[in-house]
């Protein structure tokens, strides 16, 4: 049972690892590459660390783990949304992005 | 139940090879540091599989502070691209 479950998640995390590396190479814009890495990150990050704790099998151990998944969780997000945000405003005025965001909006109806 | 752990660290390193493409070739900045994002989270996998392979449970410690400067990293170089807009 243990195995069988270990298998799962470990193949699922690299599954998700995989399919985040093609659309990072085969996607055509900074945003889509975004998406798609932010996404490998998170899940497959998830997905393995879960196997290592299945195999562990409890403890100070998995507790590590644990806090390692909380860590990724909370710094990766963030720092795929700086990215995201460094890019809008860098190309965000030269008409290479269709602007819906309501915070460029505001500013735009302030200014 | 090594099969598994020793397949899972060799795919994981020919994804990073097949990230570390963009990371070179990427036409901008954003690209370059997306790319070396992914390849942080799965240097930290990585060392965390390998500790389990070599049963040093203290790397798992060096899988935090890994974890802690790529985030760092990766936080001043998207403020210096927002700042500076340099061409990297």
């Amino acid at each position: 049972m243990k195995i069988v479950l270990m298998y799962a998640l470990m193949s699922g995390g690299l599954f998700f690892f995989f399919v985040g590396t093609i659309g990072l190479l085969r996607l055509p814009d900074v945003m889509t590459r975004v998406h798609s890495a932010a996404k490998c990150d998170t899940l497959g990050a998830l997905l393995c660390t879960t196997a290592l704790i299945v195999y562990s099998g409890g403890g100070f151990i998995s507790l590590k783990l644990i806090l390692v998944i909380v860590f990724l969780w909370i710094t990766n997000p963030t720092a795929t949304h700086l990215i995201a945000k460094a890019e809008l405003s860098r190309h965000g005025n030269s008409g290479k992005y269709e602007i819906i965001d309501e915070v460029e909006v505001k500013k735009d109806e302030d200014i | 139940m090594y099969g598994l752990l020793i397949f899972s660290i060799i795919f994981l390193a020919t994804t990073i090879m097949i990230c570390s493409y963009r990371a070179i070739k990427g036409p901008q900045a954003s690209d370059r540091l997306i790319a070396i994002n992914v390849i942080g989270t799965k240097t930290v996998v990585l060392i965390c599989i390998i500790s389990f392979i070599l049963k040093e449970t203290h790397f798992i410690d060096v899988v935090l502070v890994y974890a802690l400067i790529s985030f760092v990293s990766s936080l001043v170089i998207a403020r210096h691209i927002e700042n500076k807009g340099a061409k990297l």
